[in-house]
């Protein structure tokens, strides 16, 4: 007998988010192992639209209400434990994202189900279901065995091709209905970034600068280099945290997510956090003093150097060119 | 002719030189008792140990007063003006003792021939010191100088006084019959201009003269504790209590402090007696300004104002008629009277109590004042990760502590690990030269001058941490604690007979400010260990350099250790010529990196910094081409500071190992 | 405190008011102990666990911040902070530090945290919290930092929140005390944040103090451990230690390793620009 898989699909303001294609594609991957269907569980306000991209999905499980706007973990839970049980489910796949944050760990306490985090990685070995994670910031990896094959698991963003999980066909969609409950968390609203400042998830040229850049004095030195190149300057949680731009520069887990034709990294050392934010840029340059730095195993070119002394060199230098 | 036998209103002279006497010096005395009492409530500290030395440097201070003429303009002007008050002081002892006990068989000063001709002199060249001390003021006032009425008034004051002694001189001439003496030259010169009076009315009018004398010393006598010519009295008892007589100038331990003093002071009484003396024995002079890089450089600091504001606090709040019940809207002491970015603003570079005529401690005061702020954790957050990661991994850099002695892996050496084998030199390489990028090609150069050179040296490795110098002079003592037990257990467990260090900062916390016990080796800076080897031959040069270099003299090497020619001998043995920029040897200008600055950030844009202006001296040598440091942050702030400058294709900035090392190149 | 990062939420935020019924809150951190990864760590030879050799342990970062938070809301609302952890290396001198912070209470439970797994984690602090020693008012607020390096199992704050029946929001960023509930902010992607309305007990997963942690002085850390006392609260461990078995840890490959450029600052710049110019970017 083969066993459901459930994906939960993550959305925002009418978009769906790429973890959504991405846990499809791996859904799909080990439905093709070990058999079994792949339904895909959206709940939101006015998502009805949004089913249909999800083809991948053997069926989309819907529940589309007023009150479903950004639900809490004591709604999507309950609802979780009762679509696994309905359809016999053995995993349910999650978003290693802010968004989908504890549901995991609640739902696995409910289920009596073991729960695996940061999954990387994932393939059918001798019957079992194989889960690789990352741990330590991605300094180790550890593989993890679900022996019957039943368990939560945690899908690192940007780990899978979300291509995997684009498909043109149309699903069916089966409504649900959400159990009721009385919610000691309430949602009241979103509070929004000052988005005065520039959009840089739209430049195709950013700056970043990390700790590396040392006073914010050198935050100028990066300005000039992005106004040389036509770009603008972006940042790690730790400049931001100082002070020295504002959050609407954030480039990260909590920040951004950006893909700029060109991403140059100074002094930033690639903390995973920062890196799902810009992994996939067209063409990363990095720069950092550490050459054990993990940005440089990401990276399409490194330096190891000091990134104060080298950007108003380079600057200099694109000037020159430009003429 | 005696004047105090004259009658004033009916009332016999003596009686009114009783009566004024006996108010003037009430009066002070109160006034005194009032301001020592305020000392006696500042915190307990021992400077009464070895009296012997502290009277020979108060001697010497006082009387001779070197560092007075460290500003020409002013330096003979004032010599003069005090050794004028010596005499005039004397004179009016005397005079006043005569005066009050008219019975002694003594005369008066003014009768006798040599006393009056010191007096005239005196007079006349306290009178042209006076002139030229008021012309400084009034046309060519250096920056930080004072310019207050108080200033102004003392220097009439004596000025006046001077006058009085010398028209009573020419009065009494005139009365005694117009005759010029030698003995009274300018009285002499004088007299001819009242040759007109009657004997009667000249003796008239010397007596009026020494009476207007007598009454403005015994007023000045009420005046002076108000005023800053305080520091009349206070500033020899602080020349004479002064730290740097019995301890060296790199000490910042308060000898015998009774209470925890880690937690620094948040009001006037929780600083010494000594510090709260600080602020009668200042002059206002200025000279601590003036030579201060961060008051050059725009930071709020002035290390005069710290002095003052102290002063003017503790002075309002110790003599306060009515004490505020609740003390509220009582001014802070740190945040109110004192800012904290003034306090963050030091580089603990000791020029100001270098060139400070009075001897004045403003380092160790500001350092007080930080540790209250530490103790509050108002540190600016670079500051806090420097300290968290010194706290947890022993080097400011956050990187771990076996990574301490990678840079041995790519120097071609295998160098001693003193933990298990004895060595003759213990290499305390410190945090930078260890850490940053920047300076670990240099601690290379080093270690393979030292091998070549057969030098018998060792490294603690991985036990080594931070000496602690800057962390103290940020104000963590309890972490300076820890650095510091820290490193003499690892110190305890190897066996070496001296100890060399790369960094000046390091050099002079080991030396000075860790307690040895009986074991105390000689501690040496680089330059030093260089010199002797290259005088010993033992450095096989295999070619001359040429050329022109200028020598930057760090802080913590030249002006807290004395240590200027080490280095300089290093450079003529190998064949540079050096030239010297104008503010040399213990007027050397900070790079800006010393009290923990390096770690901090500058919130505003400075027109200058002083590595900036450091680096434009050096250009304006003219035909200079290289500046030459022996501290690797002074590697780390002129190399920046030649970029941002502009200077970079006209000077390089290298360290004196970089020089050996090219010498050694064939 | 960022510029930007909360002024647009300060400038709606509610303000304390002043008949709010909370006078005192009763405020738990757990505190955990991970590998500190600024050394180098390597699998040892069991081909399991992390070689303990050169491993030090360093304070979890967002229980650090999570401490910050409860000492900021014990500031402004008063009430009595108390932090707790399982035996880990140096663990003892965080809690002195906790202490030396402002915390009213430190406890270790003398279990080795190591050789537990997150669930059990969540398992221990909840019978602990249901004892004597601990104790769930209604006015407690459980904040353990949001998540770890090391939970493969997932999150404690999840579990806890299970555990004790509790409501749960994680990866917070603000709390705020407000009419007897707490509002919190929660992080988003794209720096947007989700304002919810909690009711108090509940279990907070700290992400993000709203002031970076304080400092203390190291004079004080000392002080405080000659003076204060850890206590200790002895609760066996579940008898499952570890939820998940891991079956292999290994060091990832430096697959796609980047092209390291090297020369003099100036080569490089110069290589750079001919990079860029290559790509049709400048």
């Amino acid at each position: 007998m083969s066993a459901a898989i459930l994906v939960l699909v993550e959305h925002l303001k009418g978009t769906l988010a790429d973890i959504t294609f991405e846990m499809l594609g791996v859904g799909r991957q080990i439905a093709a192992a070990q058999g079994g269907q792949v339904h895909a569980v959206l709940l939101g306000k006015d998502v009805n639209a949004l089913a249909a991209r999800l083809g991948a999905a053997d069926s989309v499980l819907l529940a589309d209400e007023p009150n479903l706007e950004q639900p809490s973990a004591e709604v999507i839970v309950p609802l979780l434990q009762q679509l696994m049980a309905q359809k016999q489910a053995s995993l349910v796949l999650l978003g290693g994202t802010n968004a989908s944050f504890g549901l995991g760990g609640q739902l696995s306490a409910r289920m009596k189900v073991p729960f695996v985090n940061f999954c990387k990685g994932a393939r059918v070995e001798g019957g079992s279901l194989v889960l690789t994670s990352q741990l330590f910031g991605g300094k180790i990896l550890s593989d993890v065995k679900l022996a019957d094959g039943k368990g939560i698991v945690s899908v690192y963003p940007g780990a899978f091709p979300a291509e995997a999980g684009r498909s043109d066909k149309t699903p069916p969609v089966e409504k649900v209905a959400v159990p009721p409950g009385s919610p000691k968390v309430v949602f009241k609203r979103f509070v929004e970034p000052d988005t005065s400042d520039v959009d840089i998830t739209k430049q195709s040229v950013l700056v970043a600068v990390g700790r590396g850049i040392q006073s914010q004095d050198n935050v100028q030195l990066a300005e000039e280099l992005a106004q040389s190149l036509g770009g603008v300057v972006c940042a790690s949680r730790p400049v931001i945290d100082q002070g020295w731009l504002p959050l609407s520069r954030q480039v990260g887990k909590s920040g951004m997510t950006v893909k700029p034709r060109l991403y140059l990294a100074f002094g930033i050392s690639g903390a995973p956090e920062h890196w799902d934010g810009m992994q996939s840029s067209e063409c990363i340059i990095s720069v950092n003093t550490d050459p054990k730095a993990p940005i440089f195993d990401g990276s399409h070119y490194g330096v190891v150097g000091d990134a104060v002394e080298l950007i108003p060199l380079l600057t200099d230098r694109i000037k020159a060119k430009k003429g | 002719m005696d004047p105090i036998r004259i009658s004033v209103y009916g009332l016999p002279g003596v009686g009114v030189l009783w009566f004024l006497t006996l108010v003037a010096f009430g009066v002070f005395g109160w006034r005194a008792w009032q301001l020592i009492g305020l000392l006696r409530r500042g915190r307990h500290e021992n400077r009464f140990d070895q009296i012997g030395r502290r009277t020979w440097h108060a001697v010497k201070n006082v009387l001779l007063q070197p560092r007075i003429f460290g500003e020409q303009s002013i330096g003979l002007a004032h010599f003069l003006t005090f050794w004028g008050f010596m005499v005039y002081a004397t004179c009016f002892n005397w005079a006043l003792l005569r005066g009050l006990f008219p019975m002694l068989p003594i005369p008066y000063p003014d009768e006798v021939k040599v006393a009056v001709l010191f007096l005239e002199v005196f007079s006349v060249l306290v009178l042209v010191s006076l002139a030229a001390a008021l012309a400084r003021r009034l046309f060519y006032a250096p920056p930080h100088l004072h310019l207050s009425f108080d200033a102004n008034f003392i220097l009439a004051l004596i000025a006046l006084l001077m006058l009085t002694m010398l028209f009573g001189s020419a009065f009494r001439n005139v009365a005694e019959g117009s005759r010029g003496t030698a003995w009274a030259p300018f009285g002499s010169l004088l007299a001819p201009a009242f040759a007109g009076l009657t004997p009667v009315t000249a003796r008239a009018w010397a007596t009026a003269m020494w009476w207007l004398h007598m009454i403005i010393v015994l007023g000045f006598f009420v005046y002076l504790p108000y005023s800053k010519h305080l520091h009349l009295l206070a500033a020899p008892f602080n020349v004479f209590f002064s730290g740097a007589v019995t301890r060296p100038l790199g000490d910042l331990t308060v000898p015998g402090a009774q209470e925890d003093m880690a937690s620094g002071a948040s009001r006037w009484e929780e600083l010494t007696w000594k510090q709260l003396l600080s602020g009668f024995s200042c002059a206002e002079c200025g000279r601590c300004d003036r030579a201060c890089p961060a008051t050059a450089s725009g930071y709020p600091l002035e290390p005069q104002q710290i002095i003052q504001k102290i002063k003017t606090h503790a002075m309002q709040q110790g003599l306060a008629r009515t004490r505020d019940a609740s003390g509220n809207g009582t001014p802070k002491l740190i945040g109110d009277v004192i800012t904290e970015s003034e306090l963050w603003a030091c580089t603990t570079c000791m020029a100001c109590m270098t060139r400070c005529a009075v001897w004045n401690e403003q380092i160790p005061i500001i350092v007080t004042l930080r540790r209250q702020l530490v103790s509050q954790g108002a540190v600016e957050r670079t500051v806090q990760d420097m300290l968290a990661n010194l706290t947890r991994y022993g080097n400011s850099f956050g990187k771990s502590d076996r990574m301490r002695a990678r840079w041995v892996q790519s120097s071609g050496l295998k160098i001693k690990d003193a933990r298990k084998e004895p060595v003759e030199y213990l290499w305390f390489v410190g945090d930078y030269a260890s850490y940053d990028p920047r300076c670990e090609e240099v601690t290379r150069k080093t270690a393979r001058i030292f091998a070549q050179a057969g030098l018998d040296f060792g490294l603690l490795y991985e036990a080594e941490r931070n000496a602690g110098n800057d962390v103290r002079r940020v104000g963590e003592e309890g972490l300076f604690e820890m650095l510091k037990e820290k490193n003499l257990q690892a110190l305890a467990k190897a066996q070496y007979r001296a100890i060399v260090t790369t960094d000046p900062h390091t050099f002079n916390t080991l030396k000075n400010e860790y307690p040895w016990n009986g074991n105390r080796v000689p501690v040496k800076h680089y330059t030093e260990v260089l010199d002797e080897l290259l005088q010993a031959g033992r450095v096989p040069l295999k070619k001359k350099l040429t050329g022109r270099v200028t020598y930057h003299d760090p802080c913590y090497l030249g002006r807290y250790n004395g240590i200027y020619d080490s280095p300089r001998r290093v450079l003529r043995a190998l064949g540079l010529e050096i030239v010297e920029m104008p503010r040399t040897r213990d007027r050397s200008y900070c790079c800006g990196a010393g009290g923990g600055r390096i770690w901090m950030e500058d919130k505003e844009k400075l027109p200058e910094r002083p590595a900036e202006n450091r680096i434009r001296e050096a250009a304006a040598l003219g035909d200079v081409p290289t500046f030459v440091v022996a501290c690797p942050k002074d590697i780390a702030m002129f190399r920046d500071a030649l970029k941002t400058t502009g200077t970079e294709g006209r000077i390089a900035v290298r360290d004196i190992a970089e020089l050996v090392a090219d010498a050694m190149e064939g | 405190m960022p510029a930007n990062s909360l002024c647009v939420a300060r400038a709606v935020w509610p303000s304390i008011n002043p008949t709010d019924p909370f006078q005192h809150m009763n405020l738990i951190v757990l505190l955990k102990m991970v590998p500190d990864t600024v050394e180098e760590l390597n699998v040892a030879s069991d081909g399991k666990s992390l070689d303990s050799e050169y491993l030090r342990f360093k304070l979890n970062d967002p229980d650090e911040h999570a401490l910050e938070e409860a000492l900021l809301l014990k500031e402004r609302v008063g009430g009595k902070v108390t932090v707790v952890a399982l035996d880990a290396p140096e663990v003892d001198d965080v809690l002195f530090m906790a202490l030396a912070k402002g915390a009213d209470r430190a406890v270790k439970i003398p279990a080795d945290q190591a050789s537990l797994g997150t669930v059990a984690t969540a398992r221990m602090f909840a019978t602990f919290l249901a004892s004597g020693g601990g104790q769930i008012t209604p006015d407690t607020l459980v904040l353990p930092g949001s998540q770890a390096i090391d939970d493969l199992e997932g999150e404690v704050a999840a579990y806890l929140g299970e555990a004790l029946s509790l409501p749960y929001v994680g990866v917070v960023s603000s709390v705020s005390p407000v009419n007897g509930k707490v509002v919190v902010l929660k992080e988003f992607s794209g720096g947007m944040r989700g304002e919810y309305e909690v009711t108090l007990p509940a279990v907070l997963g700290i992400q993000s103090a709203e002031k970076p942690p304080r400092y203390v002085p190291v004079a004080k850390v000392r002080a405080v451990m000659k003076s204060a006392k850890i206590e200790t609260a002895d609760i066996a461990p579940p008898e499952l230690a570890k939820a998940l078995v891991v079956e292999r840890m290994y060091k990832p490959e430096a697959a796609g390793r980047a092209q390291m450029l090297e020369g003099t600052p100036e080569d490089i710049a110069a290589r750079i620009a001919g990079l860029l110019t290559e790509r049709g970017i400048i």
